[in-house]
């Protein structure tokens, strides 16, 4: 069905089709955060204040309205990105987002690279020496890598470099003293600091950025190993495999550029769904290392039973979730003809 | 089903793994070697672990405080001189329970739902795939943290919590929410799939119930996919059990032991270069969930008709030689 203008009719399709899963995942979002009893100011500032001063604050809130009411205010709140502001330490919910949402996007992407190189180094040569012991190999370490959980990595790597060779830092986003020196405009502590030019607060970043990096970076790969071996032997099997070999193309060619390439469709696809791991392994990544990202937020807000907090940095999450599974399929679509309707 | 001769379906699987060969069949062996190890440790942990999961006193003497592994301790001590070894025993039995519960839970309520939102279609059954879709889109670990959150302190008057704790329960249950849209996916599709297949037509067609249609002609189709997919999930289960209670959800620490809470801990230990508060129980959970994964993978080798080998003697037939060795060679 490969009709002129299909691509952009498939756009539009997918486009409309993430409205319904944008309410369903906020409705979601909204019913978790109501199902406890007590409205959240309640829960997290009862006993700190008077009862009229909580009723008071409550009202204020609106959460002496109806359920039906504060769901529509919340969905119009999430439309105009007001998400609120916290109750215990009256940050907005915004500035959550950009001051820790941005060591979650540094450290997320940091970790898809190491993902990417390991993953598709292993996973090209176990696919492509089939059944040898380079293939065992790669098996086994996508196994491993998949059976220890990440934040065991994350403390075995701190053992090693940190405590027994003492090479790397094992907490935190940077040291104490770069945390002074650094200008944050983008938050993003690499790009910081190379545009203020301070070169010793980019090598404590990277430094501190190995290790997390690392541990959540292999978690993705043993799925990307899995993979691309399987997808690699497939296309290996290909006819236009065997048609480049006769041309007398040469092996790592066809291997890289031929099969690799048609490999990949597949593994993008996938790559959609490794991103609720990513998200998963980003939260316990975060914790291993005080990683100050928006996991390790979370779980702060969440011992301190502030729902504003929790609601919105959730919804942040599920907004998240929505847009990667859409440039994934937007993108499968511009590579792959066949996706398109 | 009355009619059905007893445990067949288990008889059927039985025939199906002493018809597997090669690797499947040592992958399936190694890995049901492994959970069996663990289920023991479960199940006797009283009898096998040298002390209790909090005990921090033996005959009056206090255990000491982070000594390394020595006669007296296999594995070490903890900071709260609590024996590392019975904590990795006793860990085996929260985890094995929190497994089976949340296994069960989720096939109790996800493969009935498939079942019935398949067969019936229509706007309910879009209405339920929308919902699992979303559910499944969610980030799994992000949903069991909001969820065990949120449960805590709210199941104590549960009637399994009696049996298990509260603490286990609500693992188990969060765990579960996570889960069921795989069952319902997987059983939906399939009974779309086998829905207007003649077989079921002809039941339909000599007036077989609405009941008898899914429970005795589709369900046994349909549920042959569950073992591998309960297996595999138990492998995750495990893991996110260990998450949860990493983050310091779920299961209290004064409840019983847990190896993700337990490694929690012990980082705060890697400055003082002492390793085997968390090695072991990472060890542990390393383990068992390979454990779960090989038993997973090679039941779908087994059980799979698209990929399982059986032990039947291939026919010879006189054919010229596939360039396959070639490909191999090369």
């Amino acid at each position: 069905m490969s009709r002129k203008g299909s691509l952009r009719t498939y756009v539009l399709t997918r486009l409309v089709l993430a409205i319904p899963t944008v309410l369903i995942l906020l409705t979601m979002v909204f019913l978790l955060m109501r199902v406890a009893p007590g409205n959240p100011i309640q829960v997290a500032l009862g006993g700190h204040l008077s009862q009229q001063e909580i009723d008071r604050r409550s009202a204020e809130a609106g959460y002496d309205k109806p359920i039906l009411t504060q769901y529509v205010e919340y969905l119009g709140d999430v439309f105009t990105g007001n998400l609120g502001t916290t109750l215990t330490d009256h940050r907005t919910v915004t500035s959550i987002i950009v001051e820790n949402g941005s060591a979650t996007l540094e450290l997320t992407i940091a970790a898809m690279l190491v993902a990417l190189v390991v993953g598709l180094t292993i996973g090209i040569l176990a696919g492509r020496f089939r059944d040898t012991p380079i293939d065992l190999g790669g098996r086994l370490f996508g196994i491993v890598v998949y059976a220890a959980p990440v934040f065991f990595v994350g403390y075995l790597l701190q053992l090693l470099f940190g405590s027994t060779l003492g090479w790397l830092p094992t907490s935190g986003r940077v040291g104490p003293v770069t945390e002074y020196e650094l200008d944050t405009t983008t938050h993003l502590y690499l790009i910081d600091s190379l545009i203020s030019g301070n070169f010793n607060a980019f090598e404590d970043t990277v430094l501190h950025l190995i290790l997390p990096a690392v541990t959540l970076g292999l978690l993705v790969s043993g799925v990307l190993i899995r993979l691309v071996r399987v997808n690699l032997m497939q296309t290996m099997r290909g006819d236009y495999v065997e048609a480049a070999r006769a041309r007398g193309v040469r092996e790592r060619r066809v291997v890289l550029e031929h099969a690799f390439r048609n490999a990949l469709i597949p593994v993008v696809t996938v790559a959609g769904l490794q991103f609720a791991i990513l998200l998963g392994g980003a939260i316990l990544t975060e914790q291993t290392f005080n990683w100050p990202g928006l996991g390790s937020e979370l779980v702060r807000y969440l011992n301190e039973r502030d729902y504003i907090a929790v609601q919105g940095i959730i919804t942040v999450f599920a907004l998240a979730v929505v847009l990667v599974s859409l440039m994934i399929d937007l993108i499968n679509a511009f590579i792959d003809p066949r996706v398109r309707y | 089903m009355a009619h059905m001769p007893k445990f067949a379906g288990i008889r059927r699987l039985g025939a199906r793994i002493q018809e597997a060969k090669g690797a499947p069949r040592w992958i399936l062996y190694v890995g049901i070697g492994i959970v069996v190890f663990f289920v023991i440790l479960a199940i006797f942990a009283p009898l096998i672990a040298p002390y209790g999961f909090d005990q921090v006193t033996s005959d009056g003497v206090r255990f000491p405080k982070q000594a390394p592994p020595s006669s007296e301790h296999l594995f070490g001590t903890t900071v709260q001189s609590t024996d590392v070894l019975s904590r990795t025993i006793w860990g085996a039995r929260t985890a094995i329970e929190v497994v089976v519960l949340s296994v069960i839970f989720s096939i109790a309520i996800g493969v009935p739902l498939g079942l019935f939102s398949g067969y019936v279609g229509g706007k309910l059954d879009r209405g339920l795939v929308l919902i699992m879709d979303a559910l499944f889109a969610f980030p799994y670990l992000l949903l069991a943290i909001v969820v065990a959150f949120l449960l805590t302190d709210k199941l104590n008057d549960f009637f399994l919590s009696n049996l298990f704790g509260a603490g286990i329960v609500t693992a188990a249950v969060a765990i579960t929410v996570v889960y069921i849209p795989q069952y319902f996916r997987v059983v939906r599709n399939h009974v779309i799939s086998v829905r207007e297949e003649p077989y079921v037509e002809a039941a339909r067609a000599l007036g077989a119930k609405r009941r008898t249609v899914i429970g005795r002609y589709i369900f046994y189709n349909v549920i042959q996919n569950v073992p591998a997919l309960a297996t595999l999930n138990a492998a995750d289960a495990i893991l996110t059990l260990a998450a949860l209670g990493f983050l310091g959800y779920g299961i209290q620490p004064t409840e019983a032991a847990e190896w993700g809470y337990d490694i929690s801990r012990a980082i705060d230990d890697v400055g003082a270069g002492i390793w085997w508060t968390g090695v072991f129980p990472g060890m542990a959970i390393v383990l068992l969930v390979t454990g779960f994964t090989l038993v997973g993978e090679g039941l779908n080798d087994v059980l799979n008709p698209l990929i399982r080998y059986r032990r039947i003697r291939k026919p010879k037939i006189p054919a010229e030689k596939v360039p396959a060795e070639q490909e191999a060679s090369s």
